[in-house]
């Protein structure tokens, strides 16, 4: 009925809106685009009032970024002939830091690039984006929203240890990113 | 611990996910071996960069209107919508409805929920006759057990900080046994047994506040039959497995009896 949705639709508001930055600052991380984070969102959001009956409370941002990932992950699937590096299976691609190479932009030496350099900022924000996406989303999760391992492995549906070993080599990757940029 | 396992588990120490015993070894290991601790400051001099100078990205601002407009309507006007009378009907008439109909099902059911909760004179029934069956069960009826309700009242001083009135009623067919303490409505009560041919009753009393007076309220528990009244700033509460006849017509000769002054 009209009215109950309407209620629940105000609930749902309350709970889910203020975690909309984080939900957009993931979409817009692991998609590079404003636009395409944008429609993510909305649609999770929808999808999230949708399963919103089977809530109960408990930790609304990680319920929420859950489901704003998989949104994220199954428009990449459909998306992925415009997406540079969107899956990468860890078990079988043994990535080391020498592969970094081949993942970081080699220096180049147009003056804006040398600008961008000595810009920390800029500088972070590329090598992140060029990391392969399961590194950047727990990247993102840990020093962006400052989130346990533990909600980071609900959000991401990886065990625990996984969570840890993805961050491990998902700072060791962006370490040498930098330095190759530098 | 060595450095293979420092530098393995170097990343969740950062992150203050380790145990306590865990923590402290890493801890330990990175104050004597210098290259753990190199690792360890350069791994967090990258965390704290990525933290400083990575983007946040902030949600537009029209993001959060988009949604909303997307949800179903909230029960709210639209500004500059057109007014609808009620009798056109229309989503306001129903939203409407709808508040109405949960508020009174909010009403029903906190009504049902008071309902349901036992009133405090019910949870005292049970009180008392877990009292009543205790008293008969554990061969301590009386702590001071005469019949003569002169040497009976007086034992209750310095017991109780009020004094019962107790009442040889020996001439009616209930002679008094004797007296207890007792614990009753989180106090120290009175307690009196008389007995009626092999019918033992216990009666409960202590001062209640108000000096309200009421009739005999009677009811029946596990085969116990309960009267309680008040009556001049005290609660009474009698229970026997003697018929309910003749516990109110006990009861009443109590109730008259206590109203002439005390012998």
């Amino acid at each position: 009925m009209a009215v109950t949705e309407a209620m629940k639709a105000r609930r749902f508001g309350e709970m889910a809106l203020p975690h909309l930055n984080a939900a957009y600052n993931l979409a817009r991380w692991l998609t590079h685009s404003d636009q395409d984070a944008q429609d993510i969102v909305q649609e999770a959001y929808l999808r999230a009032f949708k399963f919103f009956d089977g809530f109960h409370g408990e930790d609304a941002r990680a319920w929420l970024l859950a489901i704003v990932r998989n949104t994220t992950y199954t428009w990449l699937q459909q998306n992925r002939n415009h997406v540079h590096n969107a899956f990468f299976d860890e078990e079988f691609h043994d990535l080391n830091e020498a592969d970094s190479a081949t993942l970081c932009d080699q220096p180049d030496n147009n003056p804006a690039a040398i600008l961008a350099r000595n810009d920390d900022k800029r500088l972070l924000d590329r090598a992140l984006a060029q990391l392969p996406v399961e590194f950047r989303e727990v990247l993102v999760l840990r020093e962006l929203e400052a989130l346990s391992y533990k909600e980071i492995s609900r959000i991401a549906g990886i065990p625990i240890g996984t969570v840890m070993s993805r961050l491990a080599r998902g700072r060791r990757l962006l370490q040498a990113c930098l330095e190759r940029m530098n | 611990m060595d450095c293979k396992r420092t530098l393995a588990l170097l990343p969740a120490h950062l992150d203050q996910e380790l145990g306590l015993s865990e923590s402290s070894e890493i801890d330990q290991h990175l104050q004597t071996c210098a290259a753990c601790h190199n690792a360890f400051v350069s791994q967090m001099a990258l965390r704290d960069s990525v933290k400083q100078h990575a983007s946040y990205f902030q949600a537009p601002a029209n993001l959060e209107s988009r949604i909303k407009a997307a949800l179903p309507a909230e029960l709210e006007t639209q500004p500059g919508s057109v007014k609808r009378r009620p009798w056109q009907g229309g989503s306001w008439n129903w939203l409407n409805a709808g508040t109405m109909l949960a508020s009174l099902v909010a009403l029903v059911w906190s009504a049902s929920l008071y309902l349901a909760t036992p009133s405090p004179n019910a949870l005292l029934a049970e009180e008392v006759v877990s009292s009543h069956v205790r008293s008969l069960m554990v061969n301590h009826l009386a702590d001071v057990a005469s019949s003569d309700q002169h040497t009976v009242k007086p034992w209750f001083n310095g017991k109780l900080d009020f004094s019962p009135i107790v009442n040889d009623l020996a001439a009616q067919g209930f002679p008094l046994v004797g007296g207890r303490l007792d614990y009753l409505d989180h106090r120290s009560v009175a307690a009196l047994v008389y007995r009626h041919r092999l019918h033992l009753i216990n009666v409960y009393s202590w001062p209640a506040p108000g000096n309200q007076q009421t009739g005999l309220d009677t009811l029946s528990i596990q085969g116990y039959h309960l009267v309680h009244w008040r009556a001049a700033g005290m609660a009474y509460w009698m229970i026997s497995d003697l018929d309910m006849r003749a516990l109110t017509a006990f009861a009443n000769t109590l109730r008259s009896q206590a109203r002439r002054p005390a012998t």
